[in-house]
């Protein structure tokens, strides 16, 4: 039993669980509807639900950033493609004679997603071919990237009225919300890509030792071309998501600071941001975790002003159980709880 | 065993300033140090001799606190000490200037010889007092430079001497040099060793590690040699012949030469003098080794021998493809070809292993079945994943052959002991069925059981028909398994031996330097 007991709290999934167990629990004492699920018009409606939607954007950001970090990179650019991906699809819509013809929304979007797969190269080449280090290499994007946006939108926000395109942020599909189902996708994918093919384990294989790796034949420049032009694709999503619940693309606030909760979803989830075993099982409840959090300040009633400061709270507890000191007094405490198990097998 | 006869004490300080006795420090599956005794006088300069693996850095880790030691106990300047750190070592005055300088080179050079313990006055620098007292520490070492410009403006020579004034700066009584002239020139050296001497007549202690003899026999006074983690002997420099030095250091075991012999013999089923599966003409590489000759024949055995810094592993990179030639020529099966990536080289055929285990090997945190079929892996590409059967195959099929313990491929190598790593690491490379086999130290640091069995595979695999070059720092080991063997000194060949030139005596003399039949007549 104790050795069961042991094996779990191992995991690395364990404390983000946990967490994620007690922000369900606050949440529920502060509200006992939390857990209830309601049908209205056909559509599910209530908090966890809320949770997945409100959610979503930054779970598939969060995947995407997951490959890139697994790599020892980091991809501070995923706000400003994403909020370029949205500039570019509202602007489409709003030149169009009819946004709300699902043939234009088409282009609007697959345009969106392209001008990220070239973003996404730009990233890849800054760090893969050029050498610059992730940080600083995104950084570029990051920055400029907000201003492109800009120019795209021209300064304006820009309102659209498109039916098709609100789906993105909006639609129910069988009662749920579409982008539930999108978050779904992108982790598929992600987990298809990379698990059922070799590439999960050579972005592991160069994050952990990219030495080894070259001089076993793994050809790392394409790896991270690869992991960066998924992370821009994922933002793009995101992105997309995000202006299609507004119906407007707003350059400088949309998926603000997308980046850094991303990068803490991963972290939460227990992928070491120096690279190598990475858990995409681990980045949705990281994510989870955090857009609980955002609804517990809510529903807790806790004052908007000191909201940063609670989340500021939780992630470092979240940091501290995973940090290697607390693992290792984790460690001897699971070695106590062994040697109690093989004392009682013996005295049996 | 303790007990070996030493050489007297120098006349003028009959009293070792530090002396460890009877010092043991395990590694989980690695004895690095035991039972070893090691002296130091006031106002020698000592030098510490030993191949890869012999437990020189081990023995200057204890010195300085960074280890500590199992067993046994260690005297400074008289008392028992035991450091629990290297600010501590310093304090006491035991400081240490490595090969790379671990100084910052954005500050000036005074804030670095003072770090730690800058002279202060109402509470913050005094800055003043800091150039006044550093420019007294660069006099007294005959050094011109200027205080205040920044350290990473000089040269690394220059930084390595700056590192010593900090060292006398701090009152050293025992200045441990670790490899100081790898990277330095001809002048360099000079300038460094008229600075050594300085201080040795000053009467400081200086341990100088370095794998130039050369510099060993124009410097030190007298020198310990370590081999396997055990005390080999300690002499007076003018008193050892080169020859016998690499024999101590290297190891020669009279017992074993008969059966070695044969074993030579036996090999020697004289491989057709076809194409040579691989021929290297005048391969260099600016900086590392300069024109090097190598044929291997299917099936042969290769040894590459010469001590470390000869020049032995760079030639390997080239021909493994890890470091590029920019000059001579290589050729496979007749055809001309440049290795440009480790990759280029596993499609044809060439695999290396690299000396480095931890560093350029395994991939720790993996398992010993990602680490297995990697190889293979990246060279069938990203999207044809190897069948989960066939990776489970191909992990119990090596685990098996290598004796791989535990013997799970879901364990994390990282948690496996280097012997076991080193197995994995080979699986990987015989996993993509190589015709030319590139082993790099791969008994370094492992015990006797798995060296035993990873000889006998090299010569499985060459009696299958596949080429091996097989480097290690153990002479015995590279000639009971090598046909031939390539002698390399000073970065360059200097012998290519094979049949009746075979012997230990001819390897010593070449790798020792100087002519062969001369010293040998020396010895003899």
């Amino acid at each position: 039993m104790s050795a069961l007991l042991a094996r779990i709290v191992s995991s690395r999934l364990f404390w983000p669980l946990v967490m994620l167990a007690v922000l369900f629990l606050i949440n529920v004492i502060a509200f006992p509807g939390f857990f209830s699920i309601t049908v209205r018009d056909g559509n599910l409606y209530g908090s966890l639900i809320d949770i997945l939607r409100n959610g979503a954007p930054m779970m598939i950001v969060a995947i995407g950033m997951t490959l890139v970090i697994a790599t020892r990179g980091i991809d501070l650019s995923v706000g400003a493609v994403a909020a370029i991906a949205g500039s570019v699809a509202c602007s489409i819509l709003l030149g169009a004679p009819d946004p709300a013809d699902p043939g234009t929304v088409a282009i609007a979007i697959l345009t969106a997603v392209l001008i990220a797969l070239v973003l996404g190269t730009w990233n890849g080449f800054l760090v893969a071919v050029v050498g610059i280090q992730p940080i600083i290499a995104t950084l570029i994007l990051m920055t400029a990237g907000r201003g492109a946006a800009m120019l795209i939108t021209e300064g304006q926000i820009l309102t659209v009225n498109s039916a098709p395109f609100k789906v993105l942020g909006a639609g129910f599909v069988w009662g749920v919300p579409v982008a539930i189902y999108l978050a779904a996708g992108v982790f598929l994918i992600a987990v298809l890509f990379t698990r059922r093919t070799a590439l999960g384990m050579l972005i592991e294989a160069v994050g952990i030792n990219p030495e080894a790796s070259r001089q076993a034949g793994v050809r790392a420049r394409g790896l991270l071309f690869l992991v960066y032009i998924f992370a821009a694709l994922c933002a793009a999503v995101g992105g997309l998501i995000l202006t299609a619940n507004t119906m407007a693309a707003d350059a400088n606030n949309v998926a603000l600071f997308i980046e850094l909760d991303a990068i803490l979803a991963v972290v939460i989830g227990g992928t070491s941001l120096a690279g190598g075993r990475y858990s995409l099982v681990g980045t949705v409840v990281g994510a989870l975790v955090i857009q609980t959090l955002v609804t517990t300040v809510y529903t807790v009633g806790i004052p908007p002003i000191i909201t940063m400061v609670f989340k500021a709270v939780v992630v470092t507890l979240v940091c501290l159980l995973q940090s290697p000191t607390t693992n290792e007094a984790l460690a001897a405490f699971r070695r106590r709880l062994a040697l109690r198990a093989g004392k009682e097998a013996v005295s049996v | 065993m303790t007990e070996l006869s030493r050489p007297a004490a120098p006349a003028a300080h009959p009293d070792p300033i530090i002396e460890i006795r009877d010092a043991s420090i395990s590694f989980p599956g690695i004895k690095a140090l035991d039972k070893v005794s090691f002296r130091m006088f006031p106002g020698e300069v000592h030098s510490l001799m030993g191949e890869n693996g012999a437990g020189k850095s081990t023995l200057i880790k204890a010195l300085t606190g960074v280890y500590q030691i199992d067993s046994g106990s260690i005297v400074f300047d008289g008392a028992p000490v035991s450091f629990r750190s290297t600010a501590q070592a310093q304090e006491a005055g035991i400081s240490t200037v490595y090969q790379e300088v671990n100084l910052l080179p954005n500050l000036s050079v005074a804030e670095n010889i003072m770090l730690g313990r800058e002279p202060r006055r109402w509470g913050s620098i005094d800055y003043r007092a800091m150039r006044a007292q550093s420019r007294v520490v660069l006099d007294t070492l005959g050094l011109d430079v200027d205080p205040e410009s920044m350290l990473g403006s000089h040269s690394l020579a220059i930084q390595q001497l700056i590192s010593i004034a900090r060292a006398i700066h701090i009152n050293a009584k025992v200045l441990i040099l670790d490899e100081p002239t790898s990277s330095l020139d001809a002048d360099e050296v000079a300038e460094l060793f008229r600075i050594i001497r300085n201080l040795r007549d000053d009467g400081v202690a200086i341990l100088f590690v370095s794998h130039f003899l050369d510099q060993v026999y124009e410097i030190a006074d007298r020198l310990t040699v370590l081999r396997n983690g055990r005390l080999v002997g300690e002499h007076l420099t003018p008193e050892i012949l080169r020859i016998e030095l690499v024999e101590k250091m290297i190891g020669k075991e009279i017992g074993t030469l008969e059966d070695l012999e044969q074993r030579v013999r036996e090999n020697d089923q004289s491989t057709p003098e076809s194409v040579p599966f691989l021929r290297a003409t005048g391969i260099g590489r600016k900086g590392s080794v300069s024109s090097v000759d190598v044929r291997i024949g299917e099936g042969e055995v290769v040894g590459f021998a010469g001590l470390l810094g000869s020049g032995r592993t760079e030639v390997a990179r080239l021909l493994g493809g890890i470091d590029r030639a920019d000059t001579g020529t290589l050729e496979i099966l007749g055809d001309g070809i440049r290795l440009r990536t480790p990759r280029h080289a596993l499609s044809r055929r060439i695999a290396y292993s690299s000396e480095n285990r931890r560093a350029e090997g395994i991939v720790d945190e993996l398992t010993v079945r990602d680490n297995i079929i990697l190889a293979l892996q990246a060279d069938r590409g990203w999207f044809r994943p190897i069948p989960r059967k066939r990776q489970d195959e191909l992990a119990q099929s090596y685990i098996e052959a290598l004796h791989i313990r535990p013997a799970n491929p879901d364990a994390i190598v990282r948690n496996l002991s280097g012997g076991n790593q080193q197995k994995v690491l080979l699986g990987r490379w015989l996993a993509v069925a190589p015709r030319l086999l590139i082993l790099d130290e791969p008994t370094r640091g492992i015990d006797i059981g798995a060296k035993a069995e990873i000889q006998k595979l090299v010569i499985s695999l060459a009696e299958n028909g596949m080429s091996v070059i097989f480097i290690s720092a153990e002479l015995e080991e590279v000639l009971r398994l090598s046909h031939r063997i390539v002698v390399m000194r000073d970065r360059r060949k200097v012998a290519d031996l094979d049949n009746d030139d075979l012997t230990i005596d001819n390897l010593l003399a070449l790798i020792a330097e100087g002519d062969a039949d001369e010293e040998l007549g020396e010895t003899a």
